[in-house]
């Protein structure tokens, strides 16, 4: 397995872990089992996993799917630069996390998830993985001739008014022409 | 909407028979638990917690029956033989086995979230009604049988100071379901498909935790945790008459006479649901461990450019159909990986080959390990073959066939054994035409299928049969440089390309035109239509087979085709 990015698998389980901590959150308010504040926290705390977690880091080898509108959170989370970018952080956040919704039945399962999620994380930060935003890339123009004209012609057609085209033969002439050169106006084909 | 069903009329229907039994098996369940009377003190304790809880379980042994069956592939290829009097549509449904196999996984997943939802409000009622000392009826019933040897209680909480919590990991069904569902949740997040297509040994290792998660299910009923009242009991205490009073269960009474009630467990039933599965898996995987220890050679092996290798093997007693696929394991590259492959060989030739492009760790390695020439070459395994749609291509009287890229391996074994087949004047062939269609990128992964169109070309020239293979080509990546030298070389009578007669197209077909003309020139025939390649192709092929497709079943009839891995 010498080529995984382990962080996309944990970023994966990570998001699930804070979707099972919102549903088992949620139950126990609705329900208003003993020890809901518990559950109230598991709620929020699982809000922020998946506004954290929605965005999917860039791999280092290929091209990375995009989940569905996810730039606008890519942004966001880009903004706190090294704090977001290195996994270890993310590894001891999410253990830091799952603690408090480990004393309530209702999310003990979101607990372990995100506990699995922290390890993966860990195991991604050991291996030096790290989040880079996926960027837009901007719009590349189309290449003019397949890349065999170097340097295209920078004086667009049509070319100027005679009369400018008149004087440069005159000033510029590199050579004496046996015979006399007319141009004439109105050329073939136009 | 007519084409539509004339193609997917089977799936269609043996998705809504899977959704309607679910359906029933809830909605029966459900009504039982919730209105039978034998439950009717159980609900008391729980509400309708406890049906919602029951009918979802029934729903999950039945979906867990149902998952390790369409991955039974040596099972599925024995059905297709067996099949081979059915019709062609009925054996084209086995090609759907993963498609089924993940609706049943995400099945599973949702009566989960219902299940555990579920239990976690009984234990915590559960809970609430062995603490609360009110005298109320739930606290009564709490209380009986408590402290006697008997098996006869009715609250599974014996104690006024614990917590759901504390209860759940203390219990068979607690701690089972908390292991099975987490690693129900591994295997989910594992098998999403971004993670499946990149990091296929993740998913692989990861989704062997089906082990963990079948054990469990089959030990997670043995507690019988859920109770109801027993039938002897139902006898002297009838409970929609005696809950009026409960302070007076047990003592006579001019009025009525209520004995306390008793309760006994519901016996676990998830292992008569899943024992048949899961011997047939059992021995499915003994099946292919025993087909993978017979010795396969290596007769040749072709590093083809485009880095795609090409091994040539032989092994005994193997033999295979036009398009199917094996499993190969190379003990030296992963000791227990296996990899899908689809034949490039005819059945007519006497040995078996693969190409196999580099796409990920494993294949690299492969390719790295037999690049390096070792004087002794890396053993191999092999399981199968294992039949898929192209083993059909012979029973249409007229064929398209569309490989994109590196989905053009069926076919090259299709078109391998059409020669053959035509070397020996092969009667009882039932194709009349085929049309082939090859959209690839680059002219470096021509190379190796070049020499087969190639000498194709030339046979067929040679028998008088120029228009029985219609091959077109389509170069989708072409630049400016490319189409210069197609233009420039236009008069020439071999393609620039390819070297072949016909000529290459660039760009990618136009598959409107393409359909009407195949309509058009066999106005009365059934054509199949095979696609290996990306799903954005299969969904305008199939498109194009639905509106060309005419409900008459006297005129043209386009059926389609995917392989899928």
């Amino acid at each position: 397995m010498g080529r995984i990015e382990w962080a996309m698998w944990a970023n994966e389980q990570a998001l699930a872990s804070g979707l099972i901590l919102v549903t088992g959150g949620t139950v126990a308010v609705a329900a208003r089992f003993k020890g809901w504040q518990f559950a109230a926290y598991a709620i929020v705390a699982g809000v922020f996993i998946c506004l954290l977690e929605y965005p999917r880091g860039k791999r280092k080898k290929g091209s990375t799917m995009e989940r569905c509108g996810q730039k606008y959170l890519t942004a966001v989370v880009k903004v706190f630069g090294p704090v977001t970018r290195n996994y270890y952080v993310r590894a001891i956040l999410h253990a830091a996390l799952a603690v408090p919704a480990g004393f309530l039945l209702s999310t003990i399962l979101g607990t372990a998830c995100l506990g699995i999620a922290s390890a993966i994380y860990l195991l991604a930060a050991i291996r030096g993985e790290e989040w880079n935003p996926i960027e837009q890339k901007p719009q590349e123009r189309p290449q003019v001739g397949g890349g065999t004209i170097k340097q295209p012609p920078t004086m667009p057609p049509p070319r100027p008014p005679p009369e400018t085209r008149k004087k440069q033969p005159a000033e510029e002439a590199s050579q004496e022409n046996p015979i006399p050169v007319t141009i004439e106006v109105g050329g073939v084909g136009r | 909407m007519g084409n539509w069903v004339v193609n997917h009329w089977f799936p269609a229907v043996v998705i809504a028979a899977w959704l309607g039994l679910n359906v029933f098996l809830f909605v029966y369940y459900f009504l039982l638990f919730d209105r039978d009377k034998k439950f009717y003190y159980t609900r008391v304790l729980l509400g309708s917690a406890l049906a919602w809880a029951r009918a979802s379980a029934k729903c999950l042994n039945f979906n867990s029956m149902l998952i390790l069956l369409p991955v039974c592939r040596n099972l599925l290829s024995f059905l297709r033989g067996t099949c081979s009097c059915c019709r062609r549509t009925m054996r084209k449904q086995l090609d759907h086995n993963l498609t089924f196999h993940k609706l049943v996984a995400y099945t599973i997943a949702l009566f989960t979230a219902v299940h555990i939802i579920a239990h976690l409000c009984n234990f915590e009622w559960y809970n609430d009604s062995q603490q609360a000392a009110d005298g109320s009826l739930s606290s009564i019933l709490s209380n009986l049988h408590q402290d006697e040897e008997s098996n006869k209680w009715l609250n599974p909480i014996h104690s006024n100071s614990t917590t759901p919590a504390y209860v759940t990991f203390t219990t068979i069904p607690g701690l089972t379901g908390v292991i099975i569902t987490v690693a129900l949740i591994l295997m989910v997040t594992s098998s999403m498909e971004f993670i499946r297509r990149s990091y296929f040994e993740v998913f692989w290792y990861t989704h062997h935790l089906f082990i963990i998660y079948f054990a469990g299910l089959v030990i997670h009923g043995i507690a019988g945790l859920v109770r109801g009242q027993t039938a002897e009991s139902l006898n002297k205490h009838n409970p929609e008459h005696c809950a009026q009073d409960p302070t007076h269960w047990g003592r006579k009474n001019k009025h009525s006479h209520c004995e306390e009630p008793e309760f006994g467990s519901i016996p676990a039933e998830s292992w008569q649901w899943v024992l048949a599965p899961i011997v047939l898996y059992v021995f499915e995987r003994v099946l292919r461990f025993w087909r993978s220890q017979q010795r396969v050679v290596v007769t040749k092996v072709v590093v083809h450019p485009s880095k795609v290798l090409e091994l040539q093997m032989h092994k005994k007693g193997f033999s295979m159909e036009v398009g199917q696929y094996i499993f190969i394991n190379c003990p030296s590259v992963s000791c227990l990986e296996w990899h899908p492959f689809t034949l490039t060989s005819a059945p007519e030739e006497d040995f078996f080959s693969v190409h196999i492009r580099a796409a990920g760790d494993w294949t690299e390695n492969l390719i790295d390990t037999f690049q390096q020439q070792k004087p002794k070459t890396p053993r191999i395994e092999v399981d199968g073959p294992f039949g898929t749609a192209s083993e059909d291509v012979f029973q249409y009287e007229v064929a398209m066939l569309v490989g994109a890229g590196i989905g053009v391996t069926p076919f090259a074994s299709v078109l391998k054994s059409i020669w053959y087949k035509f070397q020996h004047a092969d009667q009882c062939l039932k194709t009349k035409k085929i049309y082939f269609y090859w959209l690839c990128r680059d002219t470096g992964a021509f190379a190796w299928f070049n020499d087969l169109l190639a000498s194709l070309e030339r046979e067929m020239e040679e028998s008088g049969k120029a228009g029985f293979l219609n091959c077109r080509l389509f170069l989708t990546g072409w630049d400016n440089s490319i189409a210069g030298q197609a233009a420039f070389n236009f008069d020439k009578d071999t393609d620039v390309v390819t070297g072949l007669k016909q000529k290459t197209s660039f760009g990618r077909p136009m598959w409107s035109n393409e359909f009407s003309a195949v309509a058009t020139a066999h106005p009365r025939s059934v054509v199949g239509v095979f696609l290996c390649g990306p799903q954005a192709l299969a969904k305008s092929l199939q498109k194009c087979c639905h509106q060309y497709s005419s409900l008459d079943p006297r005129k043209v009839k386009f059926y389609f085709n995917k392989e899928n891995f």
